[in-house]
């Protein structure tokens, strides 16, 4: 009786086991910073579970959480409701996404754009978007006119740091006279800020403009003053046709799918992903015929060298601005060095706010 | 004709339930609109406002939400009562905020059971400090203290961010704008395993008391009172209103301060940008919808930090969007101005008169 009890126990909790595996109530869970409407950064990855939702998976998300108190009980509340797989998608999410981890083993999380795993069911993604700034850095060299580059730049964290670094070399390259002009503006998103950063740069001489923050002001700005811009983290082609030359996308959507896959499957392990052009997480709009067909197939095959890896957004020789040595002739940047950038290259002005 | 003539006499009960009939407007109009936005109003409403609750882990975020807007609102009851408007409130939880966290960051490694004592008491004076830019300017130099508060509010924000980014900042986090983890001495006891409610809890209980002291069982909560009622009868009594006002903006300084400490201590453990999601302004509409009143208020701070929550939860349920809970604070805000309105004044619907044809 008792032994048959056991086994009876056993066999249920085996099949809540098995039946666990191929859940049919799987979720996945996003937290965002921001509204789901910026037309950038979180559009971006709201266009991504938007991908999840069509391969058949359940979602769900929560738009506009503060990076501050709050965004540890919005991500407990998605591990306690049910949520088997959680992305949160900002860089501020991180400790308490690695908190949550540690009280549900049994949840996966995925935390975009941090260096923290502490837990064997944390796993880390990001992209490799100075690729894209490689080449807006070349069509700024060959398009500017005043030598002029204008950067719109929000933090100095290695991400960004790296983005200047990548687009001024790759200007310099086609245009040794270029001179990179940076405004930080301390923000992600904030339209006010960034159009009259915009503006301040175009002010003092830039006649190409880009930007390492979400919104749409800077294009907008660089539309009315007739100077040469760049999309950033969406197409942003229809709010200044004529001023955007490409735009560089984020595609979430194939990393989503996939992991969302592994995670309800029972195939997701952990890892540090970090994709570019060549997996498609770097991806480029539609380059502005504007620039003449010329340097379009010149952008193009650029595109696909740094896809297939025949050409490095970081080769050899480099010199930081008081012309000592980055990286020697003939080699490239290693991963390690890349995710800790924190000194300009040479030909770009001003220094790194401390 | 429509005349509107003020009431000579409220009765104190209907004072003190105005604030639970806008409460209950605000439900049925939230319900109105989650059935325009194409919700079921009912279930909206319970993911709303019973789901966030229905366990312990809710109950204690409920809590770790309310503490600092009841502290903020506590203090702000001091100046709105004498007729001051601090509208600073979130400046001054920022400034104690940054002196509380500078304190802890340089006894980083301490141990001992003083080093938090330090640092709330550091907090406190900090947001006192910055609340007394506004009362002086305002006693000296006859300034709005409106428009000084609320502006001080930006230069708290700024400063607080050049210090994460630069000085400040974690020397092991990739210049990422935030600073070092405190240390575990200079964080807030938490009280039950697993639950974030802290021990700051108990500063805003006993915040509460001694406010309810002072307001109504001391000569200052008298000079306060009649100063809110009257400024000339007050300066013909004799007060000194230019101390009044410095202390009680000192007051509402301090408290804000303190929930400042309270949150870099308790939840976040770290400076960083985003320390308050703006309480400071949020903690105005829990002050007046608790009557300015010790207890009120925490009624209030409790049933604006379910707002918060009950968006989280109805949009994980529902994927209703989160801004309703902004949207819920706003007709609290206006059905208590809106009945509050009713209540001092009287509308009469006069016929019209026949010569007036």
């Amino acid at each position: 009786m008792y032994k048959n009890f056991l086994r009876y126990i056993i066999s249920v909790l085996f099949l809540l086991g098995v039946s666990g595996q191929a859940n049919a109530d799987f979720k996945v869970g996003f937290v965002y910073v921001g509204p789901t409407g910026d037309h950038g950064w979180t559009y971006q990855h709201d266009e991504g579970r938007k991908a999840v939702e069509a391969a058949g998976i359940k979602t769900t998300y929560v738009e506009s959480v503060p990076e501050g108190a709050d965004a540890e009980r919005v991500i407990r509340q998605l591990a306690q409701s049910g949520h088997d797989l959680i992305f949160t998608t900002s860089f501020g999410y991180m400790d308490p996404t690695n908190k949550v981890a540690k009280d549900f083993p049994n949840v996966k999380f995925e935390h975009a754009t941090g260096y923290k795993r502490e837990h064997s069911n944390v796993s880390t993604y990001s992209a490799r978007f100075y690729e894209g700034r490689t080449l807006l850095g070349h069509m700024a060299g060959k398009m500017t006119k005043t030598n002029v580059i204008g950067y719109i730049a929000s933090f100095p964290i290695p991400e960004v740091i790296r983005g200047i670094n990548a687009m001024t070399l790759a200007a310099q390259k086609v245009n040794p006279d270029i001179k990179t002009k940076i405004v930080w503006v301390f923000t992600w998103y904030d339209p006010g800020k960034e159009s009259e950063a915009a503006q301040a740069l175009i002010d003092q001489g830039a006649d190409v403009i880009m930007q390492h923050t979400d919104s749409t002001a800077p294009v907008q700005v660089a539309e009315k003053a007739g100077v040469w811009s760049f999309g950033q983290a969406s197409d942003m082609q229809r709010f200044a046709p004529k001023s955007i030359l490409t735009s560089i996308i984020d595609d979430w959507a194939p990393y989503y799918v996939e992991r969302s896959i592994a995670a309800r499957d029972g195939t997701w392990k952990q890892q540090d992903t970090w994709h570019g052009l060549k997996e498609g997480m770097v991806a480029m709009a539609p380059y502005n015929s504007a620039m003449g067909s010329d340097l379009v197939k010149e952008v193009e095959q650029l595109q696909k060298d740094l896809a297939s890896g025949k050409t490095h957004s970081f080769t050899g020789p480099i010199y930081d601005q008081k012309g000592n040595i980055l990286v020697a002739e003939g080699s490239v940047a290693d991963d390690g060095m890349l995710a800790g950038m924190n000194v300009y290259v040479k030909g770009v002005e001003g220094d790194i706010p401390q | 004709m429509i005349k509107i003539e003020k009431r000579n006499d409220v009765s104190p009960s209907i004072y003190f339930l105005t604030p639970i009939l806008a409460i209950f407007l605000t439900l049925f109009g939230g319900g109105i609109i989650f059935y325009v936005l194409g919700f079921n109003p009912l279930e909206a409403l319970k993911f709303f406002f019973i789901t966030p609750i229905s366990d312990l882990y809710g109950f204690s975020e409920l809590l770790v939400k309310a503490t600092p807007l009841c502290l903020i609102a506590i203090g702000l009851s001091f100046c709105f009562k004498s007729n001051n408007w601090n509208i600073g409130a979130e400046g001054q939880l920022i400034f104690g905020g940054i002196v509380g966290g500078g304190v802890a960051l340089l006894f980083y490694g301490h141990d001992g059971f003083y080093v938090l004592p330090i640092i709330i008491l550091s907090g406190a004076i900090g947001g006192m400090i910055f609340a007394m830019i506004p009362a002086v300017l305002k006693t000296y130099l006859n300034t709005n203290e409106i428009l000084v508060s609320l502006m001080l509010v930006y230069v708290a924000k700024l400063l607080l961010d050049y210090l994460v980014v630069g000085p400040w900042s974690n020397p092991e986090g990739f210049n990422f704008p935030e600073t070092r983890q405190f240390s575990e001495s200079a964080r807030m006891p938490v009280l039950f395993d697993g639950l974030r409610i802290h021990a700051g809890i108990f500063i805003t209980l006993i915040t509460v008391f001694l406010s309810w002291l002072i307001l109504y069982k001391t000569y200052l909560g008298f000079q306060i009172k009649v100063s809110g009622l009257s400024l000339k009868t007050a300066k013909y009594a004799g007060y000194k209103g230019k101390t009044m006002i410095i202390i009680v903006f000192m007051i509402s300084g301090a408290c804000a301060g303190l929930a400042g400490v309270g949150e870099i201590t308790g939840p976040i453990g770290q400076l960083h940008r985003n320390i308050s999601p703006d309480y400071g302004f949020t903690a105005i509409i829990v002050a007046f919808l608790g009557r300015l009143n010790p207890v009120g208020i925490i009624f209030a701070s409790l049933i604006v930090a379910l707002t918060y929550l009950g968006a989280e939860t109805a949009q994980i349920f529902l994927q209703v969007p989160k801004y309703t809970g902004q949207v819920f604070q706003g007709m609290i805000l206006f059905f208590l101005l809106g009945s509050d309105y009713l209540l001092f004044f009287k509308i009469k619907f006069l016929g019209l008169k026949k010569n007036e044809l």
